[in-house]
């Protein structure tokens, strides 16, 4: 009797331990970071069940911060402005490393083999590059002090990036990565503010904010170097003030169009992909910050500088008109597409709050608490080139 | 008068007046908000410089007070900072200003 009851009661006991030792398996690709900027933590969130699943904090300064994926969903690596790179762990939402690597950072990227991270600097400039696993450091390229924007991987283990003051694009292959090779093409416009790789990891676009054009490098052809792309889109025209830099990446080129925003002009510029000509320009409430094609590509959505943060527009690709007008919030600050684009979750930094919108519907599906949210990333990124 | 006369002018105009009047505590905080949230957009939410420079006691130090409001109220053509005139009064760039200089806004 006795040696029954003590059975079950460890059969019971070893039923208890296993549930608390083991959670129940899942992926990640339906989960997602959202960056908490002035708390200094993240969000883990799940998109189909659009609810947040817990709270990372100790992350740092993070009033500017960008993420990616390590390739197997599970790791998200969160560049801060104080130049801390954080690996979190998504699964268990914990911090499991972090690094101090400069001393004010605005993004990175990770190599197509996905063993190295790439951190951009802009103080005191650079790119640095870690191992994946360790964070440990392998090696620095510097750029004498000159701020990096638009840092992107390409195919090969290779990155892209821009440099602010100097005007220059430079490519690095980092197929070894403890000693990196740079090719430097300069002279490509002025004060290039970011840049994207397409998803194809074909073309590298910088955004100039000095002038009204875009750097076009083709890595196909390389040795025909950078060449300049909507050159004086807004000739004849008093540039009017950007009270906040656009932001490039990939999700700018989609289908057959690449939709940019022109910069010191309340217009998304529309450009051919293969001939790179300007086919369009729309005209839209503000300057936008994010343009970004849906993942199908059939609809734009664009969000806006200050002070007209609180408004979000939907541009109907084949007849390039506004199809929509959304006030989701203020200070709206991003959008993330989920990876087949049939939800979109915009974060309200000002209404401490993220909005989940049905892209067929455009009506608001869910509403979730977060802490002035910015930046929101879903795994899906792991698998693309150029996020 | 052009514009740069007017400038100076309105330069002249900001030295003679010693200290800002203080915005209403209702104003001071939305100045404060706009500061960290949309100038914090390039200088960032803890001032400490981004694409923009550092607006920390300590960075701002030796820089003249009129030369910072100006900046604010105007920007400064040839780098990326615009001009809030628009969303500022030259009183509330000069209140800005004092209390960047003296880290009372960190």
């Amino acid at each position: 009797m006795i040696a029954r009851l003590l059975s079950a009661l460890s059969a019971a006991l070893c039923l208890l331990l296993a549930a608390c030792a083991s959670p129940p398996l899942r992926g990640t690709g339906d989960l997602g970071v959202v960056i908490e900027r002035a708390r200094g933590s993240v969000q883990i969130v799940e998109q189909s069940a659009r609810r947040s699943l817990g709270r990372v904090d100790g992350l740092g300064d993070l009033s500017h911060a960008s993420v990616v994926f390590s390739r197997d969903g599970r790791y998200a690596y969160v560049f801060g402005r104080d130049g801390g790179l954080s690996q979190v762990d998504v699964l268990s939402q914990r911090l499991v490393k972090r690094v101090m690597q400069a001393g004010n950072s605005i993004g990175g990227a990770i190599s197509s083999d996905g063993r190295i991270v790439a951190a951009q600097n802009y103080q005191p400039g650079g790119v640095k590059l870690f191992d994946a696993d360790t964070l440990e450091l392998l090696a620095e390229v510097s750029t004498g002090g000159s701020k990096v924007v638009g840092l992107a991987d390409l195919p090969g283990n290779r990155f892209a990036f821009s440099l602010f003051e100097a005007g220059e694009i430079w490519l690095i292959d980092a197929s070894q990565p403890r000693a990196p090779q740079v090719t430097r093409y300069p002279n490509i416009g002025r004060q290039p503010y970011d840049g994207l790789a397409s998803q194809d990891g074909r073309h590298y676009l910088a955004g100039l904010y000095g002038e009204d054009g875009l750097a076009l490098l083709d890595t196909w052809q390389p040795e025909q170097g950078v060449r300049r792309i909507l050159n004086g889109y807004g000739r004849g025209r008093a540039a009017l003030p950007v009270y906040k830099m656009p932001h490039l990446r990939g999700w700018s080129l989609a289908g057959d169009y690449a939709f940019l925003p022109a910069i010191g002009h309340h217009q998304v510029l529309i450009a051919d992909r293969r001939s790179w000509q300007e086919v369009a320009r729309v005209p839209v409430h503000g300057q936008p910050v994010f343009v970004m094609a849906e993942p199908g590509g059939r609809r734009v959505w664009v969000n806006f500088a200050f002070p007209h943060n609180d408004t979000v527009q939907v541009i109907d690709v084949p007849s390039r008109q506004i199809v929509a007008t959304l006030k989701p919030g203020r200070a709206i600050l991003h959008m993330e597409f989920t990876a087949r684009g049939d939800a979109v979750w915009l974060s309200s930094r000002d209404d401490n709050r993220l909005t989940v919108i049905d892209t067929a519907t455009l009506n608001t599906i869910a509403e979730l608490d977060a802490e002035q949210p910015s930046g929101i990333f879903f795994t899906w990124r792991a698998q693309r080139m150029g996020m | 008068m052009n514009w740069r006369a007017l400038a100076v002018l309105g330069l002249s105009l900001a030295s003679a007046a010693h200290a800002a009047e203080p915005p209403s505590p209702a104003r001071a905080a939305a100045l404060s908000h706009m500061l960290h949230q949309e100038c914090g957009a390039c200088h960032g939410l803890r001032l400490t410089g981004g694409l923009g420079s550092p607006l920390t006691a300590a960075a701002l130090a030796d820089k003249p007070a009129d030369s910072l409001t100006a900046t604010i109220l105007d920007g400064r053509p040839g780098s990326a900072m615009p001009p809030w005139r628009p969303f500022v009064s030259a009183d509330e760039a000069r209140w800005l200003v004092e209390q960047l200089q003296q880290g009372r806004l960190p």
